[in-house]
């Protein structure tokens, strides 16, 4: 049997059950609110995604050392501690953090023009490692003894909270779309239930002239499946276009790197409406088929 | 046709129809009488599979159907036509629709069938009322209305409950032809009437069978004229 004839509704079942536009106006609200925030709890759910694997993977491999010290001696100890790491299993490279590079990261919270030099600031050193490879201890140990003004920072204090905190937030996401799903069944279910009840007269007259509870079903189901779908498409297009205005990851300061959507996961919103109306099909056909059984 | 063996009927406590044995006869006008509350509609609606009897079997074209086979029993509904005492047809849409909705409900275009359409207008005389609504036609109009649409499927069985019930005599007399021509088609057609005009009428006019209802009990079968 074809998979296409379980979504098929019977075209000679449209229009025998009068439009109740109370019920079309709230299942069409609904649709369009739930749809709204279903899309921003997905786009949510896809930033956290993204914010942890970015914590976990790129971020992972990167530390920083921070060279403290009196400026006659600052360099000498850099020098030290650069001869450390290069000669250190498991560091990839290094990179110096000149001052004009230092100045622009300081900005967004110092402001511009800030006299960077008059800063008692450590020299920054950049550094990408392999972590299978590098022994995080040693390293440290080597630079206690190599550079003493050098403290090494793998971002560990920082980065497990919020990877822990983007997982939750993912999680916590992932069960919006869930809920808000579910509570669309429930309405969807609740007005077929409704219609079936506030057309009785209808379902009897039908199932006089000898139509199936496939074909009654199908009176109640189709309406109310077009109307969640087609408002879903709103509420979609509007939460997309509400994402698209946000800034982007690139854009300087924006430091929760993009909670939008970006490349492929634009492809996943427009799902929204298909996964509303497939909601609406099953939920309206089990109401339906469960209220017909009131008429013989 | 429709066979009751043994069938009783009971609302609750209360037995409404006991020990019934006979069989609708093929081409054969059925006029059921008795009088209001002896269970006439009961009876059409066991013959319509709207009911189940709580003793004995009814079969139709030779099996019992259970009520709980709810597609075997819409199935039924296409080989046997009612017209139900009030008509029933859905208030938004017009007459045509409501006279082509069996068609509807079985897949079949009404444009396919347009010609047989017209002709079954033609027939109940009511070609010239076809855009209008249910509650826009008169008591007669009503009832040839849901005649048309109980013979649109060409059933076996045409079941009519109280047809001229509320019709004048001459609009009454004008369905009962309708019925007649029916039962000269073929079709077996079961009356139930308490109209004792409408019963003489048919006996001079056609070959019946009488069944009469009293007491919950069929008294008299068979007697044809």
């Amino acid at each position: 049997m074809k998979v296409s004839r379980w979504f098929r509704t019977d075209p000679n079942a449209a229009g025998l059950v009068p439009t109740d536009t109370h019920v079309a106006l709230s299942v069409g609200f609904l649709s369009v609110v739930m749809a709204f925030f279903a899309v921003l709890a997905l786009a949510l759910a896809l930033g956290a995604g993204r914010l942890a694997d970015s914590w976990q993977g790129e971020l992972a491999d990167a530390a920083t050392l921070q060279v403290f010290g009196p400026a006659d001696a600052i360099e000498e100890q850099a020098r030290a501690a650069l001869d450390v790491l290069r000669t250190t299993p498991g560091v990839r490279s290094v990179r110096m953090v000149d001052l004009a590079e230092q100045e622009r990261l300081l900005e967004p919270w110092l402001g511009p023009d800030i006299p960077i030099e008059s800063l008692p600031l450590p020299l920054l050193i950049e550094i990408e490692t392999d972590r299978d490879r590098l022994n995080q201890a040693s390293l440290i140990l080597r630079l206690q003894a190599e550079a003493p003004g050098a403290v090494f920072g793998d971002h560990a204090a920082w980065r497990q909270p919020l990877l822990a905190t983007a997982e939750r937030l993912r999680v916590f996401a992932a069960a919006c779309v869930a809920l808000m799903a579910l509570a669309l069944a429930a309405v969807l279910g609740l007005a077929a239930h409704a219609a079936v009840a506030f057309n009785g007269a209808v379902v009897e007259t039908l199932r006089l002239v000898g139509a199936r509870d496939r074909f009654i079903g199908a009176t109640f189901t189709r309406p109310l499946m077009v109307n969640a779908m087609a408002s879903s498409l709103a509420g979609t297009a509007a939460a997309m276009a509400l994402l698209a205005l946000l800034p982007k990851a690139s854009e300087q300061g924006f430091f929760l790197v993009g909670i939008g959507l970006v490349g492929w996961h634009w492809l996943l919103p427009p799902l929204v409406p298909l996964a509303a109306g497939l909601l609406a099909w099953v939920a309206t056909g089990l109401a339906t088929r469960q209220s017909l059984r009131r008429w013989s | 046709m429709i066979e009751f063996e043994g069938v009783g009927f009971s609302y609750g406590r209360t037995m409404v129809l006991r020990d019934m044995t006979f069989t609708l006869a093929p081409g054969m006008l059925h006029i059921l009488i008795g009088p209001s509350g002896a269970g006439k509609t009961t009876l059409l609606r066991l013959c319509h599979g709207d009911l189940e009897p709580t003793e004995g079997q009814v079969r139709f074209f030779g099996r019992p159907i259970a009520r709980r086979n709810r597609d075997a029993i819409a199935m039924l509904r296409r080989s046997v036509g009612i017209v139900p005492r009030d008509c029933r047809f859905l208030e938004h849409l017009p007459l045509i629709e409501n006279i082509a909705l069996p068609l509807r409900v079985c897949g079949i275009a009404s444009g396919n069938r347009s010609e047989d359409l017209h002709a079954l207008l033609e027939w109940v005389d009511l070609a010239d009322r076809v855009d209008a609504l249910p509650d826009e036609l008169s008591g007669s109009e009503r009832q040839r209305a849901a005649l048309a649409r109980a013979v649109i499927l060409s059933p076996e069985v045409v079941l009519a409950d109280e047809p001229t019930g509320g019709l004048d005599r001459e609009r009454a007399q004008r369905l009962l032809a309708l019925l007649i021509d029916l039962s000269r088609m073929g079709k077996t057609v079961l009356i139930a009437t308490h109209d004792e005009e409408l019963v003489r009428t048919a006996r001079t006019k056609a070959a019946t069978r009488t069944l009469t209802l009293e007491a919950g009990r069929i008294e008299t079968a068979g007697a044809a004229s």
